[in-house]
């Protein structure tokens, strides 16, 4: 097992620019997520680090040696793609086997390895099966089961579970996360969907526009976004944006929405102009009193919470609150912003204000 | 069951494209049952008017087929009784069989030609195909337009350089001026053809051959060439079915040792009179290897081996 490096490394395509330079560390044996929207450079850093892509500039490092331009079949990392990618001519067990008679590995060997994955992955039955018969599940154990027969240094998953019924996703997502804490093998996972990278990820990196945003634990990246993207990104419904013209200088601790003091987090940073106040809908609360006041628009129930939407003077706003409280629709009511919790942006670029909350994991530029 | 459904044809529409399909099948073949019914008939009655279709079989068309023979005085006749069964046919005539016909050597050349060249064009046709579909090439699109614009020309308007050009190069009546002539005009068809088919196979079963540790071209042979074993075939038959038939290059460009079976056939009418058994009859087994060759190769032309194994 391995830890993974990248450096610097950009991808171009023409004239198309895939990757800007973008670095990141995947420590040894961490379950690693590669997050963002379609077409934000995910893939095809997945691939750089795999080989099918060669990086335009910059280093990949795998335990310490750089690979960043050799040939996949020399990097000894295995790949599971989106479509499964098995070998439609062949069965079950010749898809498991290929990797290993690639490497010379005597029959006999080949065959109690297969087997011991596939009774690790469940699928001992359908061994002799052809692959074209199988079931969604069926043929996403074999595509795994290919990648880890031969005991790779690092896997690399292709958003493996996008092709899967929405029921099933989740099953499998769980029995990919306990193969994982069982093997304890590195792997970098690529998804656009935020719930299951926050779910299963160790650690996320969040890429928007051939850019990394923010690289962090799903909780930083959750509690202190680095960007107004990543604010955006993460989180359903995703973090409430106050637009506000004001001042902030260093060591502030409360901003002026509509003329009314809000407690924010102590500053680190001073700006000024177009800022956003930034706040998630649960560090919201509702009462009769506060001065800053909304009206409510809408309510969502969602069992044990509900979603409150309320227009504001600075925008529309969502609350997540406790479902047993009352909000009727039409009523004023006061808004309390859990002052810790907020972070603060400037609009003109999109970066996060340092403060007590997030200096520990901000690091810019 | 009156009532209609969408994935069930109705019972008239069955019948229809029943029908439609028997008289086509009528259309194509009795012309390929007459040239085999001709082939075992006697002269006599394979010129006789209205036509027979009910007749005495002989095997007559296939012996002057397959041997040469010369008239011969009673005398001679009479001294040298028959000795086997084509003797006594050929005798009706005062005949005897003084050695084999060229039609073997002939038949042979075509097999030679035919296959060599079908072989060449599928060789070249898939790896062009692989490389077009999948790697960026310079001028792609333009030079797909050029293999393509070699098939625009009739082969009578380029026959008189190709003729001139292999008498240059001492190809002209060899088996590799027309194995290369056929695999010229060939290659485009196959390149564009095969191309199509390499397109369809996704990038992904490469990909993951790549990552199994496997070279370049040992994903292409272990993993594309076996996806694409339906269009290969498909092309191959069509490939072969061209250089087969074809007949204008070789009525120019061969005379002897390289001379196919579509210019030797015409000249066997020469040869005793207008012997038409014995050219269906040459007709009859110059169909047979294309036959034989579209038969084995039927399986792949179904399509559906890659089905299900990539999610689309």
């Amino acid at each position: 097992m391995a830890q993974i490096q990248i450096k610097n490394v950009r991808k171009e395509f023409g004239d198309f620019v895939a990757v800007k330079e973008s670095s990141f560390t995947i420590e040894d044996g961490e379950f690693f997520m590669l997050l963002g929207p379609s077409g934000c450079g995910k893939t095809t850093t997945l691939r750089m680090i795999a080989g099918l892509e060669l990086p335009t500039s910059g280093e990949i490092y795998l335990d310490g040696e750089e690979i960043g331009q050799r040939p996949p079949s020399e990097r000894d990392i295995a790949f599971v793609f989106q479509m499964f990618a098995l070998y439609p001519h062949m069965n079950v067990r010749k898809n498991l086997s290929y990797p290993l008679v690639s490497q010379g590995m005597p029959r006999a060997q080949v065959k109690a390895k297969v087997e011991e994955v596939a009774a690790i992955l469940g699928i001992t039955d359908i061994l002799n099966r052809p692959v074209g018969g199988l079931s969604g599940g069926d043929r996403q154990r074999v595509a795994l089961g290919r990648a880890i027969v031969r005991d790779p240094k690092a896997f690399m998953m292709d958003e493996p579970l996008g092709a899967l019924d929405a029921e099933f996703r989740e099953h499998m997502a769980e029995e990919l996360r306990a193969l994982h804490d069982r093997m304890n093998a590195t792997t970098v996972y690529v998804t656009h969907d935020q719930l299951e990278a926050m779910q299963m990820g160790d650690k996320i990196v969040v890429m928007n526009n051939a850019v990394v945003e923010q690289f962090g634990t799903p909780q930083e990246i959750y509690d202190k976004p680095a960007t107004m993207f990543v604010a955006d990104f993460i989180g359903s419904p995703s973090m409430n944006f106050l637009n506000f013209d004001g001042v902030v200088s260093e060591g502030e601790t409360s901003v002026a929405l509509n003329g009314h003091p809000i407690a924010v987090p102590r500053q680190m940073q001073g700006s000024s102009g177009s800022l956003v106040f930034g706040v998630r809908p649960e560090h919201i609360s509702l009462s009769d009193a506060g001065d800053y006041r909304g009206e409510v628009l809408a309510t969502e129930y969602l069992g044990t919470t509900q979603i409150v939407t309320l227009d504001t003077p600075n925008g529309e706003v969502k609350a997540r609150i406790d479902s047993t409280q009352v909000a009727k629709v039409g009523e004023k009511v006061g808004l309390n912003f859990e002052a810790p919790k907020v972070t603060l942006f400037d609009a003109s670029n999109g970066l996060a204000l340092l403060s007590e909350l997030n200096q520990g994991v901000l690091s810019h530029g | 069951m009156s009532s209609f459904s969408v994935t069930e044809p109705s019972k008239r529409s069955k019948w229809f494209a029943g029908t439609l399909v028997i008289l086509y099948a009528l259309i194509t073949m009795i012309p390929l049952a007459w040239i085999m019914l001709t082939g075992f008939k006697s002269p006599a009655d394979a010129i006789s008017y209205p036509p027979k279709v009910v007749f005495e079989p002989t095997l007559e068309g296939y012996v002057n087929l397959f041997t040469q023979r010369t008239r011969q005085t009673q005398e001679y006749l009479d001294a040298n009784p028959p000795e086997n069964w084509r003797d006594e046919i050929v005798r009706q005539y005062d005949m005897v069989i003084v050695g084999p016909s060229k039609f073997g050597e002939r038949f042979l050349n075509s097999v030679i030609i035919g296959f060599g060249s079908t072989f060449l064009s599928i060789f070249l046709g898939t790896l062009a195909a692989y490389a077009f579909s999948r790697f960026k090439i310079p001028l792609a699109d333009d030079l797909l337009f050029f293999i393509l614009s070699t098939r625009m020309m009739p082969p009578i308007a380029v026959a008189i350089p190709i003729f001139l050009m292999y008498r240059q190069l001492g190809l002209s009546d060899t088996h590799l001026g027309m194995i290369l002539l056929y695999t010229a005009v060939n290659i485009s068809l196959a390149v564009w053809l095969l191309k199509g088919f390499i397109d369809e196979i996704p990038r992904e079963y490469e990909e993951a051959a790549l990552i199994d540790g496997y070279t370049r071209f040992q994903a292409f042979y272990k993993v594309v060439l076996p996806q694409a074993a339906t269009g290969i075939a498909s092309t191959a038959i069509f490939c072969l079915i061209f250089a087969w038939n074809e007949y204008a290059f070789a009525v120019l460009l061969t005379s002897g040792t390289a001379q196919t079976a579509p210019p030797f056939i015409p000249t066997i009418i020469g040869v005793g009179g207008l012997d038409w058994p014995a050219v269906a009859a040459g007709a009859t087994i110059f169909l047979i290897p294309v036959m034989i060759f579209t038969i084995l190769l039927r399986k792949h032309l179904l399509r559906g081996i890659t089905f299900g194994a990539v999610r689309k």
